[in-house]
């Protein structure tokens, strides 16, 4: 303990040293040392001394949140090692991309260890963002850290988009070029968006530089802080929400197990876990590169980072302005008010709210499962192939779609007598697998030219 | 804590100058914007000087009525229409910008990423692009043929007015 006082002028220099850097027990043996050392460590400070015993079965919460900082810990760590090697220049990086992959020990792993847990990160981010929606793990105390957690959502998105055009290879040069341009839909201010997106009208080393920058140091420092607010204010509501059974009252304090070992101890196992399953992906599988990049020849077809393929997806369907502007600012306006909409109480921790809250969820997940593609294929067939309409006639497909989710909702509260939140909750998780089923169409269902093909035609 | 000021507080030295603070902190706040955007700022891609931007196509003649020259280096095709007028088609799409090109057995431009296409004069022969290819600016001095690519001229359509003629 800090204040068992060490009779210093007895120890030696390394002692004093020791004691200097470590002023308490480094593996604590009681539990009141155990408290201790989370209390007064720096990084350990960020969590709480004791959980709810209830929150630490790993079906809970299936470790998603420890998981996403694991990955960000290995960007961070491959990243580093990279920035020695890579030039952000468009003639030097594509080299200095293949000079790493063939000439630097154990290069071409860290690369693919950096791509792998990447886009492992976004697909975790997400089920974790699924996870605290289901558990109704955004309510009282928790609300704003569910802002707080939307806004790392959009800084891991950054980071990986960034990270998208730095091998300057024909994959990332088009798909940057056509993610922008969709930016230049935007009403009135457009052109300014793309040219300030790209730091001029066209993608030169302007665009390169921009990107570099954001990607290794306005990301990294944004996520670091907004990482730690994040966890410190799990830590102020006092662990993760408790899960319950529906109308189970838990009274007084929930029963309590201290951080270590209990927590501490099944984060490291997972953390061990999950580093092993994404250097064996990076062992058997290398990070994708393509040609250098070529300005004057665009691949067939030219497709956006998978993430954003769901919005590409829109553009082939809904009018510019619907698609790039007013879908997703609306989406995340929503995802914004979530936890402000007044829920009634007693909710939070129940998984999917209630038992018809589960009923209606799930039909709302087979409906937008069945609907989508089939307003995929008859758009595809009534309009031809790609086919972005304007003027009002373009204003049908937003019609159209409305009036699908419309129906459902009143069907949904006619048939199951669903009450209001767990009508928002059908309808939120509609949208999400809608937003699921587009992307899964993007990525695997587009050939040249953008038309619909089967998996195994698209190149 | 300094005792409350019974008074009203815009008129102690106090109240002044704790608002003087806050005027001087938003201040430095907008300095720091305004810096920050201007480093952000977009900058022109190309060199400004007028004589590195106008490409020099050639003599007129050069050109055969109803053809379709590409120019790599200055990123656009020069047009020649069938009347013998001249015009320079940016090759970048008007849908999402990949460079479309010339596909002389269809006698049109082709875009691989989205299937948009556009005839000799920039015009949209199929969706999803909208608008007609962009348009560079044709002087025809001396009967050479030159290009300035510094300029990018947005349209909807064609119009015979945007035709150079010798």
């Amino acid at each position: 303990m800090a204040d068992q006082d060490h009779d210093q002028r007895k120890d030696g220099m390394v002692s004093r040293v020791w004691h200097s850097v470590f002023p308490g027990p480094v593996i604590p043996t009681t539990d009141r040392e155990r408290r201790w050392v989370v209390v007064n460590t720096l990084i350990l400070h960020l969590r709480p001394a004791q959980v709810p015993v209830r929150t630490l079965p790993f079906t809970h919460t299936f470790g998603l949140g420890g998981m996403s900082l694991v990955l960000v810990l290995m960007l961070f760590a491959t990243g580093m090692l990279m920035m020695f090697v890579y030039e952000p220049s468009p003639d030097a990086a594509y080299a200095s991309v293949t000079g790493l992959q063939n000439d630097v020990l154990f290069g071409n792993l860290i690369r693919g260890v950096h791509y792998f847990s990447a886009n492992l990160l976004v697909v975790v981010v997400l089920m974790h963002l699924l996870r605290v929606y289901l558990t109704g793990g955004y309510h009282g105390p928790r609300r704003f850290n569910w802002v707080i957690g939307l806004a790392l959502l959009l800084g891991i998105l950054a980071g990986n988009f960034t990270g998208y055009l730095l091998p300057w290879d024909q994959l990332s040069y088009w798909a940057i070029t056509i993610s922008t341009a969709m930016l230049g839909y935007v009403p009135w201010i457009g052109e300014g968006l793309q040219q300030l997106a790209r730091g001029g009208p066209e993608i030169t080393h302007t665009t390169l530089i921009g990107f570099f920058t954001i990607h290794t140091t306005v990301v990294p420092a944004v996520l670091i802080v907004l990482m730690a607010w994040h966890f410190w204010r799990v830590r102020k509501a006092k662990g993760v929400v408790v899960p319950r059974a529906e109308g189970e009252v838990i009274e007084g304090k929930p029963e309590t197990a201290l951080f270590v070992p209990h927590l501490l101890t099944r984060e490291v196992a997972l953390a061990c876990a999950l580093a092993a399953v994404v250097v064996v992906m990076a062992v058997g599988f290398n990070a994708p590169l393509g040609a250098e990049a070529n300005p004057g020849m665009s691949p067939n077809p030219a497709k956006a980072p998978w993430y954003f393929l769901g919005f590409q997806e829109l553009l082939l369907h809904f009018h510019p302005v619907v698609a790039v502007v007013l879908i997703p600012l609306a989406a995340a306006l929503f995802a914004v008010v979530l936890p402000y909409l007044g829920y009634r109480e007693g909710i939070d921790g129940v998984w999917m709210m209630s038992a018809t809250g589960r009923r209606s969820g799930a039909l709302a997940v087979g409906f937008a499962v069945v609907a989508t593609p089939v307003l995929v294929i008859a758009d595809a067939m009534g309009s031809g192939p790609a086919v972005s309409a304007t003027g009002l006639a373009g204003l049908l497909p937003v019609v159209v779609v409305a009036a699908v989710v419309g129906i459902f909702v009143v069907v949904l509260r006619r048939a199951i007598g669903a009450p209001r939140e767990e009508l928002i909750q059908a309808v939120v998780l509609l949208l999400l697998a809608a937003l699921a089923v587009l992307t899964v169409v993007g990525i695997w269902f587009r050939g040249e030219g953008m038309a619909l093909v089967w998996p195994w035609e698209v190149s | 804590m300094a005792a409350p000021n019974p008074s009203n507080g815009a008129s102690t030295r106090r109240g002044f100058l704790g608002r003087l603070w806050m005027w001087l902190g938003g201040l430095a706040v907008l300095e720091g914007t305004w810096i920050t955007a201007s480093i952000l700022r977009p900058r022109p891609n190309r060199v400004a000087d007028d004589d590195a931007a106008v490409v020099v196509a050639g003599p007129v003649d050069r050109f055969d009525p109803g053809t379709v020259t590409a120019f790599p280096a200055g990123r656009f095709y020069l047009s020649r229409l069938d009347d013998g007028g001249f015009l320079a088609l940016s090759r970048s799409c008007t849908h999402l910008g990949c460079t479309v090109p010339w596909v002389e057995d269809e006698g049109r431009f082709v875009c691989p990423c989205h299937a948009s296409s556009f005839d000799c004069r920039g015009e949209v022969l199929s969706p999803p692009a909208t608008r007609a290819l962009d348009l560079h600016p044709v002087r025809i001095e001396n009967g050479i043929v030159k290009v300035d690519t510094s300029t990018t001229v947005k349209r909807q359509a064609f119009a015979p007015s945007q035709v150079a003629r010798s």
